[in-house]
């Protein structure tokens, strides 16, 4: 029996039958149905989908026309920081327009939460102005909510992943309900001053990552960012296909956050007056690609088949089916980045 | 690697065009059909580097390479604003100093 060559969710490569990856679609998908409530991928997605993953080239592209826009998160650290190319974020905004030739991109700090930048917001926004005046493509400024860092010791507030254990439940659900009030005045602050600059928008990245209060401070951070700057563009990030109810009962626009997996995240994000949502999919390193990425496609589809606004897909390293490493190996990558436009039906990456 | 495999090509095609009109919330095929008409060329046009090569210079919107007297940076950005009828906070900015 024919063998093809695919991955572990761990970026490990292993030789698969083409039956083998069918069962793990099938198990992906089953995951994102049951768990996620998400409808069922159809027939023809499916043998798309297993088409795609048993090409025999080693990178493939979207066919001609399915192109969708890509926009990043950690976007100038990924090159000056992570990759040590000794270049400041202009040089790297400007390697991605003219080099990688990116749709858009986005300057951020290596201190990446919006608390952190209150304390620097004037440089930052003078690299934003000077940006503005050398770059054509657009430009995002971005970071994360990061609600934990206003917890003892880094901020003024308890810490609830303390207090729960010891059953402090209520003082638990008092901290982040501050926590948010906290959150979402630095996020205005500093969005303010970037939109000020003329960024052309705002990130809020990984939201949710704290669980509902972090992504209910960005949402609220959102609606007044996107009613003061109708000019401004908000996209939003998920940290997970799932909001975690640290609190539980925190509600945005009438919604309960908890438990909102993208089907719903997407219409909270648009009753922000958001104008992308990110859709983020965590991959599970102990199953395989096909798993990964089945499931992915699942939930892209089923936020994309409600939602009014474009939905973009985090696909790095750990997300939107591709494995969890640090390197992700390009014949997954571009996998991922085909299935999820032209079958998950995204707007982009 | 996205851009090669699934990327609109930023400045080398439309793809920034485009993606200005999807952060003011349009879908993508809405916002593809939407610049392709302001720039009076096909959708297929959008993604093809040769035939937005010539209608980039044309335009005078700002190419990978940097050609004498060729706008660049903010002054690409205000003829995009104007070409594409849509207001670039940056462009706003540099009206009002």
């Amino acid at each position: 029996m024919a063998k093809y060559f695919t991955r572990l969710g761990d970026g490990e490569g292993v030789w698969m039958s083409k039956e083998e990856i069918r069962e793990d679609v099938m198990a992906g998908i089953n995951d994102a149905v049951t768990k996620g409530k998400t409808p069922n991928l159809t027939d023809d997605d499916i043998e798309k989908l297993i088409e795609i993953l048993t090409m025999p080239e080693k990178n493939v592209s979207v066919e001609r026309g399915n192109e969708g826009i890509m926009t990043f998160d950690a976007g100038t650290l990924k090159l000056p920081v992570r990759a040590g190319i000794p270049m400041d974020r202009m040089t790297a905004l400007m390697t991605h327009e003219r080099v990688l030739c990116s749709d858009t991109m986005e300057m951020c700090n290596v201190d990446y939460s919006y608390k952190a930048l209150k304390n620097i917001v004037s440089e930052e926004a003078m690299a934003m102005e000077l940006a503005q005046k050398n770059c054509i493509l657009p430009i995002f400024y971005g970071a994360m909510p990061n609600v934990g860092q206003y917890t003892k010791p880094d901020g003024p507030l308890d810490n609830w992943t303390e207090l729960l254990p010891k059953g402090k439940v209520k003082e638990a659900m008092a901290a982040q309900e501050e926590a948010v009030e906290l959150a979402s005045k630095d996020m205005i602050f500093v969005g303010t001053h970037l939109a000020e600059a003329g960024a052309c928008g705002i990130q809020f990245d990984t939201c949710g990552a704290s669980g509902d209060a972090d992504i209910l401070a960005a949402l609220i951070a959102a609606k007044e960012l996107s009613s003061k700057f109708p000019n401004l563009s908000i996209e939003m990030g998920m940290a997970n296909e799932y909001h975690l109810g640290m609190h539980g009962k925190l509600q945005f626009e009438g919604q309960r956050l908890a438990g909102q997996f993208p089907a719903a995240q997407v219409k909270s994000v648009e009753a922000a007056g958001a104008h992308i949502y990110g859709c983020v999919v965590n991959t599970k390193s102990s199953k395989s690609f096909p798993w990964n990425l089945a499931r992915s496609i699942a939930f892209v589809k089923s936020a994309v088949a409600v939602a009014d606004i474009p939905v973009v897909v985090n696909a790095g390293m750990g997300v939107g089916g591709i494995p969890l490493s640090n390197t992700a190996p390009t014949d997954a990558t571009t996998r991922a980045s085909k299935a999820l436009i032209e079958i998950g039906k995204a707007d982009g990456l | 690697m996205h851009e090669m495999a699934s990327g609109m090509g930023g400045i080398r095609t439309a793809g920034d065009l485009v993606a200005r009109m999807v952060m003011k919330g349009m879908k993508l095929n809405v916002a593809k059909k939407y610049v392709a008409d302001k720039l009076g060329c096909t959708v297929f046009d959008l993604s093809d580097s040769a035939a937005m090569k010539e209608i980039r210079e044309s335009l005078d919107i700002g190419t990978v390479l940097v050609r004498n007297g060729a706008s660049m940076g903010m002054d690409a950005k205000v003829k995009i604003a104007d070409i594409l009828d849509i207001k670039i906070p940056s462009v706003e900015g540099q009206k009002i100093r």
